[in-house]
């Protein structure tokens, strides 16, 4: 009977693995993460209302396992593995179509919350109010958090209002968006 | 502050970036920890029925 939840998790799984993974930035932890939620959502799936979003409650689960376990250990700056480090940037296109490698290593330098609003929000397509829901806070907050977090990827990718996106390299990026300068 | 449009057009940007790299990772091969842990929690459930 596929109206089995259990039988509808496995198509979220990669989904809440790419969650897990933007939000962990470290894929070991992000699959420790992705297990412990697996495991939470089966047993407790009799918790589940039949008939509202899946997605949306698996997610749940995984963010809230994430943050207690940010809490019990203390850390609250996670190991950035080299799944994320180790493919340094390229020069843009010369369309300046930002690759996709600036874009992220840049994004996983904001702070969790802020990471967390942009993938639920920008990424995974939930509304402010989901989102603020699956958070357990206020719809402002989630768009603040969001809004923060686009302003300071705007900085420090250097987007412009005409649409261009221009990449400069590692250190002339940390200057630029020290001084807001402008290129051309 | 930026106008609008501006920011709409900022916005749009940056969620479409947010939204390629995402999906990027969506479209990675699950490990094979997850069907195995899937597996393990069917044959819990029918097998020896832990309630």
């Amino acid at each position: 009977m596929s109206a089995d939840p259990r039988e509808e998790l496995v198509e979220h799984l990669p989904s809440l693995r790419a969650f897990a993974m933007s939000l962990c930035r470290n894929s070991a932890q992000a699959d420790d993460l992705v297990q412990d939620t697996i495991v939470k959502a089966w047993t407790n799936m009799d918790k589940f209302k039949v008939g509202t979003n899946l997605r949306a409650w698996l997610f749940t689960i995984l963010r809230n396992t994430f943050y207690s376990a940010r809490r019990r250990s203390g850390r609250e700056v996670a190991d950035v593995d080299g799944v994320f480090s180790a493919n340094l940037a390229t020069k843009p296109d010369h369309d300046g179509r930002l690759a996709l490698k600036d874009f992220e290593k840049a994004f996983i330098t904001l702070p969790d919350e802020q990471r967390e609003a942009l993938l639920l929000v920008g990424a995974s397509g939930f509304s402010y109010e989901e989102a603020a829901e699956m958070c357990g806070c206020a719809v402002g907050t989630i768009k603040s958090r969001a809004n923060r977090g686009r302003a300071r990827l705007a900085e420090m990718l250097n987007i412009d209002e005409d649409g261009a996106m221009e990449l400069t390299d590692q250190s002339t990026m940390a200057v630029m968006s020290a001084t807001q300068q402008k290129s051309m | 502050m930026a106008h609008d449009s501006e920011n709409d057009n900022v916005r749009r940007q940056i969620d479409e970036n947010l939204k390629r790299v995402f999906q990027e990772k969506v479209e990675e091969d699950l490990p094979d920890r997850f069907k195995m842990l899937i597996e393990q929690l069917k044959q819990q459930d029918s097998g020896d029925n832990p309630q």
